[in-house]
């Protein structure tokens, strides 16, 4: 298997008024054409983590790495303009709540065919039909009345169909999911997973699949990162969850319910300063 | 199950229909209150402000049978809902009465006048959302940089300098000085003879007629004062366009965007100022309207000689008519733009369109 990226002591941190703050603090991984998940709460550095790898850092803050490597391409190197092209044509990014990441005012075919015209050279009626095409390949079943339709028309599980739509267009080979479930009803949430496997499996791409949702990315990732505080303390395989050896990762475990079993009091998770270290 | 179809379809054609109706009806009904309104409000000031209307056109050495015969030809007689009711009717058929000052129908005076203010006032609003958008973008882009320092102090001259005062001082410089344009009024008095107002718009009627030459001398006169009030316009519109921008650009759609590897240029004009144009409507319409009742002064300054003048004269000369004629045309204005900005909001925002 191919080593698509690379990602070594990534840190990103934020000056503030009150002293530098660090989000991410030394991530060190690598990803082939595989699911990988990461957890972790709120806060520890999931999100800028999977924005740094796709160019989104915000202005102010300062990134920096032993390595960051997207298919033989080192990230911190390449100008503004290489990285642009990079996204949402090999790098691509479903963020978490489809009312907000959507343009309100443009309609959702006009934006699934705009990020298809931005990196291929296609003309109108091509264009048109390929987001047809990917809108029926995110399971709409009416793809031409979805189309014209603007994304307050529209159901969160819907929205966040017309989201993956929107970002696999142009093929990438990579794909970040950060938390792409969260904002979505329990029950429309493993129909988005089930669309997002498929896709993943059939295009051969690879997904980083960020959560705070354990169980989630267990049942969905072949490896599992767990991050704390902006470090990670644990990574492991998703079938041997149940060996975890950081107290962390317990403790994330030790959180999620079993039917038939009542607990008083509920567990509360644990958090020792040493593993701040 | 095609059946079904079309009957959902129709219930929903049927739902879209009476949604409709229902909104024009209240459209209806708060122009047709608002408008009423207004002119209860005029009709009160006509009647309680100390000048007396028959006194205005008889004069006050006339004999009493005189006065009492025009009191009752002019309807004073009557109890205070007839008065009204007549003035009301008079009032939709364009009826102000006539002016004492310039013995014209108000009507008529007003149609002349008004499309100097307007024109004025246009082209001011033009200036003002042409610089004033740009630099507000820019502002909001560039956030806490010089530019951004800039365009807030631009802005806070615009606020805080009397409008007379710039007035002038522009006249002094451009006019006086430099020579670049051209002094008060619309038109050179060459042009008195060979020039046939059409629209009573200026600029549009020299383009009608072909008239290069008058229409190079309108502009050289328009453009002092409607830059001046493109000034005050630009310091508003420019200012909220920032804070709109400001907030456009911090929604997680500018994430998305980005994600999909947008230029900087699309996001900013293409996603973040097409939702900032639609707050940005109102406040372009509420800039116009500003600068139609608020022409008073750079009237005055430029010997303009439009609705602000007009009023201002008539209000000196106790020419109530002609006031208050002025009063509800200024009021109309207001209306129909708030309409105006409505519709353009709708058309704008598809959240707000009934489908
Ligand atoms: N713009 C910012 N300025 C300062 N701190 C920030 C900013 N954005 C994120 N952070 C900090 O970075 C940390 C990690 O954030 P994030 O990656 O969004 O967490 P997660 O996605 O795991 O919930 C948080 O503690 C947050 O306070
Ligand atoms: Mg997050």
């Amino acid at each position: 298997m191919s080593t698509l990226l690379h990602v070594e002591d990534l840190r990103v941190s934020f000056p503030t008024r009150t002293g530098v703050v660090e989000a991410v603090r030394g991530v060190s991984f690598a990803l082939g054409q595989e699911r990988l998940g990461i957890v972790g709460e709120s806060g520890s550095g999931k999100s800028q983590t999977g924005r740094a790898i796709m160019g989104l850092t915000p202005q102010q803050a300062e990134i920096k790495a032993k390595r960051l490597e997207f298919s033989g391409i080192d990230l911190l190197k390449a100008s503004q303009a290489e990285r642009r092209a990079l996204r949402g044509s090999r790098i691509a990014m479903i963020l978490q709540d489809p009312k907000y990441s959507l343009d309100p005012v443009m309609t959702i075919g006009r934006q699934i065919v705009e990020t298809l015209r931005t990196h291929e050279k296609v003309g109108k009626s091509e264009a048109r039909q390929r987001a047809l095409d990917m809108l029926a390949a995110v399971q709409i079943r009416d793809p031409k009345r979805v189309y014209d339709l603007y994304p307050h028309e529209v159901s969160g599980g819907m929205g966040q169909r017309a989201m993956i739509a929107m970002m696999l267009i142009a093929g990438p080979e990579l794909l970040i999911a950060d938390e792409p479930t969260s904002a979505l009803d329990v029950t429309v949430q493993l129909d988005i997973l089930r669309i997002l496997d498929r896709l993943v499996i059939d295009r051969g791409m690879g997904l980083v699949f960020i959560s705070h949702d354990l169980r989630l990315v267990s049942t969905f990732c072949d490896r599992v990162i767990v991050m704390y505080a902006g470090k990670i303390v644990e990574e492991l395989k998703a079938s041997e969850l149940s060996q975890a050896k950081h107290p962390y990762t317990q403790g994330l475990l030790n959180c999620m319910p079993k039917i038939g079993e009542s607990r008083h009091p509920l567990p509360v998770l644990d958090r020792q300063p040493e593993w701040l270290l | 199950m095609s059946s079904m179809e079309n009957q959902t379809q129709a219930r929903r054609a049927n739902r879209r229909a009476s949604a409709i109706l229902k909104a024009v009806a209240s459209f209806v009904v708060i122009v047709a209150t608002t408008y009423l309104g207004l002119l209860a409000v005029t009709f009160f000031i006509g009647r309680v402000v100390p000048i007396d209307p028959v006194l205005a056109i008889v004069g006050d050495r006339a004999p009493a049978h005189v006065v009492e015969r025009t009191r009752i030809e002019m309807g004073f007689n009557l109890p205070y809902y007839q008065q009204f009711y007549l003035y009301v009717k008079g009032v939709l058929q364009g009826d102000f009465g006539t002016s004492v000052l310039t013995t014209n129908p108000v009507m008529a005076d007003i149609r002349r006048v008004f499309p100097a203010t307007m024109e004025l006032a246009t082209v001011g609003t033009i200036i003002g959302a042409a610089f004033g958008i740009p630099l507000g973008v820019l502002a909001a882009v560039k956030r806490g940089s010089l530019a951004d320092q800039i365009v807030r102090i631009i802005g806070l001259i615009g606020y805080s300098v009397p409008i007379f005062w710039l007035g002038l001082l522009a006249l002094l410089v451009f006019y006086a000085r430099l020579g670049w344009t051209a002094g008060p009024g619309r038109i050179d008095v060459v042009f008195e003879y060979t020039f046939t107002p059409i629209t009573g718009f200026y600029l549009l009627d020299a383009v009608l007629n072909r008239d290069w030459a008058a229409f190079k001398d309108i502009f050289a006169h328009i453009i002092l004062p409607a830059s001046l009030l493109g000034y005050f316009s630009l310091a508003y519109i420019s200012r909220m366009t920032r804070s709109f921008m400001l907030n456009e650009l911090s929604q997680e759609y500018i994430v998305a965007a980005r994600a999909k590897g947008l230029s900087e240029t699309r996001i900013i004009w293409g996603h973040a100022l097409r939702n900032a144009a639609v707050p940005l409507v109102t406040v372009i319409a509420l800039s116009y309207a500003g600068l139609l009742e608020g022409s008073v002064l750079t009237e005055t300054v430029f010997a303009w000689p439009g609705l602000g003048l007009y009023i201002t004269n008539s209000l000196q000369n106790a020419d109530m008519n002609a006031v208050l004629g002025g009063t509800i045309i200024i009021g109309s204005v207001f209306i129909a733009l708030n309409l105006f900005s409505d519709l353009l909001y709708r058309l704008l925002d598809p959240r707000t369109r009934i489908r």
